[in-house]
């Protein structure tokens, strides 16, 4: 049984211009000892969804889901005070900007102490021993002179493995790390992935890892779920999904990298931007930006089953050809419209 | 070339018209400046009634002599110190009563309403455009000059606000003209406390780099590039000077250093009518409110100002 | 073959940081002898972590601020203190896009600001340019009367490009260009600068974190740590072949969206040392597999090896016994 399972997660902001669906029927499970890679540009809703999750949302956000399960526990009908015991020790989460996830006013010792006082009631002597352990095992040179060190002392490579000791005090079973390499270096982001990989396997918690770095899925996921404008539009293994993506946005995504480009000739790009609350089309979402857009998928989009990584897409690609697309049987618009 | 990212073959759509039609498809939702100001303005209740009385008692100030049922100077001996018309004794001619020379209190009212209003304007026009300047050098020049500015702003900030005002008024000698000039003065530090923090925060921005890497003069960064985007501060502590500025008027008013009878200020209305305040409530009461009414509506505008043109409060 | 349009020789640029009243000043060197040239429509790429000086070389380059030593040639003619008329061939184009556009105007006047500025031409000229560039850089003449908020990350980047070609410059400094924007919009973006370096001859100093973007747009590589270069050479040969064992683990700690590629990572132990307190030596030895006891008393040079150059006692090229 999955640890975690999402099903038809939606998230909507009031907004002045009214609602706004940043979340739009996102399902996800997650196994443990798996990495899962949340993957999608700007406004993909990957955050979001994982902030809806912890419950981190803001007043103005509504969330609804068919199911949400951690553990075999109902998340979405607990009261917030359970809700508070998962979150933090079972449930923990890692960000993007580790010099201000940290409290300055604090020492490092102390944050993590306080995580394992709130969660486990350990006393003072105890937590000194844990802590030290924690930054042990992220490795930080030193730990015992570092529990009186504060936040500013430290560097971002730093801080992001004092925010892994720190998420990791009460052994979860669950991390979800919401970008946590992309403020830092690129010789400290390999350290960092490494580590939290090497943590993983460890520990056997499932991780989450939401990202907009295709190399880093590359390098560290085992499944991939690719999200467009709050939509999930495929999910594969990371090899397969790299071989041969079956959604058209993922193909795309794929060729606009700098380093998939043969030479230096003109990158694909995709044209357009990620539509916004105002402009959203009426079926499928990338359709205004898709090469293989069709009057139908203005009218109604269809997600595809396992073996075509439930593409959410008309013509899931295969080998990089479109599936069923009028443009191969040579139909014309008239007679597309009468199958339709 | 027009085209630039049509590199595939076979698109099926210009792609400069996908992404024209992005923007102008969400032109209607981000609104244009004063519709959002609107819309975020006119979600605190509070601020749009302070507006409706604000614009009221503007219509009071402009058409006063219109309004007004006698002459606020004019003494009518044979109705001294008359109640307001729903009392005993009172007449309806004189609706809210008169004073002890027989003037009437509602058409000195109006006609205070200007003076108010007058005072607000000079007081804020001072003070803000000697602000901004200043605010704007110490901000853009940093060491010395900025150093100075402020330790004298400082200084100004350290004595108690109507204790420095009347200070200056019996330097400068009693009269509205001089209660104003005192008053701005005791106003203008926070301006430039202000426009100097913004300046500090903006010119570390990359745009203010990029117009000096185009080479714009000190003069052409300063007050096209860097003043226009520190305005929204600026524009709600100015509502917020302009009640301060009636009341501290009022204040010297009331301590005969600010208007000099018979011009009809509210503060010096106060000020003459001290001596009749347990036999006449009316004399004293109905200045007094006119006053509250005013700086209750304009900080309430202020609020809602504040709201709309905060955006670390937008967008939550 | 190419006129050489910006030359850097030796520069240098020191900060004076005050650490607390009874502390002396500390020295920081962020750039500390960099010797470069760029040809007219070349790329050339600076490349390092944080804190390596790659963005003070920018503001250098670029005269927002002046070195400690060091020439700069632009186009031939030495910069001294007064030569403004330099500005106009050198532009610069930041990192974010939100943050480099004055809100407060529109467009239009975003775009003819550096006209109005630096010429006598009449408003009409200068609308004409404006819409001009405007279409250049794949946007509508309609977006001319707009503010920057109504426009997205990606069609921002373009405005700024646009601006900084208003001039007409010989050389454009790219800080970051790409990096703040989605990988999408990053290859649209790419495209246009492409075309426009082809177009107008442009000269790019491109500076930038990320290998992979550099590997499509450079011909030229500078590879800087500490604010020294310790590589430069052709795109090709540094990534095929690199000397410095720095560049060597930048490389390989770059992630690559291949996940069947075999994963050959250089373990980097250690931080980025603090440029407030360099270690002696070769800055890089705290951190390198192959560093001696010379690589903790010496500064290398950069010196020529295997068709590139690098500042390494012991290239990655020749053996380490025969290096010593």
């Amino acid at each position: 049984m999955p640890i975690l399972d999402i099903q038809n997660l939606s998230v909507t902001f009031e907004t002045s211009s009214g609602p706004f669906k940043a979340v739009d029927g996102i399902t996800l499970s997650v196994d443990s000892g798996e990495i899962l890679s949340i993957v999608g540009e700007s406004g993909s809703g990957k955050s979001v969804s994982m902030l809806a999750l912890m419950g981190l949302l803001p007043w103005t956000a509504t969330i609804t889901a068919d199911r949400m399960q951690f553990a075999g526990q109902n998340l979405a009908t607990m009261s917030a005070r359970q809700r508070r015991k998962i979150i933090g020790k079972d449930i923990s989460m890692i960000f993007q900007e580790p010099m201000s996830s940290l409290n300055p006013c604090f020492t490092v010792g102390f944050q993590i102490g306080e995580t394992l006082r709130q969660h486990l009631g350990m006393d003072r002597k105890a937590r000194r021993a844990r802590t030290i352990e924690l930054l042990d095992l992220v490795g930080i040179p030193a730990p015992e002179d570092r529990l009186s060190t504060f936040p500013h002392q430290l560097s971002g490579g730093m801080s992001q493995r004092v925010m892994i000791a720190m998420a990791l005090a009460c052994k979860p079973k669950l991390l979800i790390a919401d970008e946590p390499t992309t403020a830092l270096d690129v010789t400290i982001q390999a350290q960092i992935l490494d580590l939290l990989v090497r943590l993983q396997k460890e520990t056997d918690m499932g991780l989450i890892l939401i990202t907009h770095d295709m190399g880093v899925v590359a390098e560290t996921a085992e499944r991939v779920q690719v999200q467009y404008a709050g939509q999930k539009v495929e999910e594969q293994h990371v090899k397969a999904l790299f071989r041969d993506p079956h959604h058209p946005y993922t193909a795309a995504l794929l060729a606009a990298l700098p380093e998939r480009a043969r030479g230096r000739d003109r990158l694909p790009s995709i044209p357009g931007v990620v539509p916004g609350p105002s402009d959203r089309p009426p079926a499928c979402l990338f359709e205004p930006r898709c090469t293989f857009a069709t009057d139908l998928c203005r009218q109604t989009v269809k997600r595809q089953d396992e073996a075509l990584g439930q593409a959410l897409c008309n013509y899931p690609l295969v080998a990089g050809r479109p599936q069923n697309h009028p443009s191969q049987s040579h139909a014309t618009d008239e007679t597309r419209k009468e199958l339709t | 070339m027009t085209h630039v990212e049509a590199d595939k073959p076979g698109m099926h759509q210009e792609p400069d018209a996908a992404e024209a039609s992005q923007t102008t498809a969400s032109a209607p939702k981000r609104r244009s400046g004063l519709a959002e100001f609107w819309y975020y303005f006119s979600q605190n209740k509070g601020a749009v009634i302070g507006l409706c009385v604000f614009l009221a008692i503007i219509a009071i100030a402009l058409l006063a002599p219109v309004l007004a049922p006698h002459s606020p100077t004019v003494q009518n001996r044979d109705a001294l110190l008359l109640p307001p018309a729903w009392q005993d004794g009172g007449k309806a001619a004189y609706l809210l009563g008169t004073d002890p020379v027989g003037r009437d209190v509602l058409s000195r009212l109006m006609f205070g309403a200007q003076f108010s209003l007058f005072i607000g304007v000079a007081v804020v026009v001072l003070s803000v455009s000697s602000g901004v300047i200043l605010g704007l050098i110490a901000g853009f020049f940093r060491g010395w000059i900025d150093t100075t500015i402020m330790r004298v702003m400082d200084v100004i900030l350290a004595f108690p606000s109507l204790l420095l005002a009347l200070v200056l008024v019996a330097i400068l000698g009693p009269g509205l003209v001089n209660a104003m000039i005192a008053i701005a003065l005791v106003l203008q530090p926070h301006f430039v406390r202000l426009t100097r923090a913004s300046v500090l925060a903006e010119s570390e921005r990359e745009y203010v780099t990029s117009a000096r890497v185009a080479g714009a003069s000190r003069f052409r960064l300063m007050f096209v590039t860097i003043l226009p985007n520190c305005l929204a501060p600026l524009i709600v502590q100015a509502t917020l000077s302009f009640s301060n500025a009636i009341l501290d008027a009022a204040a010297l008013g009331f301590l005969g250093m600010g208007a000099q009878p018979p011009t009809p200020e509210w503060g010096t209305m106060l000020a003459e009518a001290r001596e009749f305040i347990l036999r006449a409530w009316w004399v004293v009461t109905f200045p007094g409110l006119a006053i509250l009414i005013t700086v209750l509506a304009i900080n309430l505008m202020g609020d809602g100002l504040r709201d709309a043109l905060d955006p670390k409060l937008k967008r939550s | 073959m190419s006129d050489i349009v910006l030359e850097g020789r030796d520069l240098t640029r020191h900060y004076e940081v005050r650490r607390g009243a009874f502390r002396p000043a500390a020295t920081v060197k962020a750039l500390n002898g960099v010797s470069f040239k760029l040809n007219a429509g070349k790329t050339l790429a600076v490349v390092g972590e944080s804190g390596c000086g790659k963005s003070t070389l920018a503001r250098l380059v670029t005269m927002i601020e002046s070195p400690t030593s060091g020439e700069l040639e632009i186009d031939g003619e030495t910069v001294t203190k007064s030569s403004k008329e330099l500005r106009r061939k050198i532009q610069i184009v930041f990192q974010n896009p939100y943050g480099s556009l004055n809100p407060r105007q529109k467009i239009g006047d975003i775009l003819e600001e550096p006209l109005k500025i630096n010429t006598s031409e009449n408003a009409k000229a200068r609308r004409a340019k404006a819409h001009e560039m405007l279409s250049r850089v794949g946007l509508r003449s309609e977006h001319y009367e707009r503010y920057p908020h109504m426009f997205s990350g990606g069609q921002r980047q373009r405005i700024a490009i646009a601006r900084a070609l208003m001039l007409n410059p010989k050389i454009l400094v790219l800080d970051e260009p790409v990096s703040a924007l989605d990988v999408s919009i990053q290859a649209q973006v790419l495209n246009i600068l492409a075309d426009l370096q082809k177009e107008f001859g442009l000269a790019y100093l491109f500076i930038s974190h990320d290998l992979s973007v550099v590997r499509h747009i450079a011909d030229e590589i500078l590879v800087m740590y500490l604010g020294k270069p310790v590589e430069f050479g052709q795109a090709e040969t540094v990534f095929a072949d690199p000397q410095h064992p720095y560049t060597a683990a930048l490389l390989s700690a770059t992630p690559m969206a291949d996940p069947e590629r075999e994963k050959k990572r250089i373990p980097l132990t250690g931080e980025l040392p603090s440029p407030l307190d360099p270690p002696p030596g070769c800055p890089f030895n705290p951190r390198c597999w192959r560093a001696e006891e010379k690589c903790r008393i010496e500064m290398p040079k950069l010196e020529p090896v295997a068709g590139q150059e690098a500042a390494c006692f012991f290239p990655l090229s020749v053996a380490k016994s025969e290096a010593a």
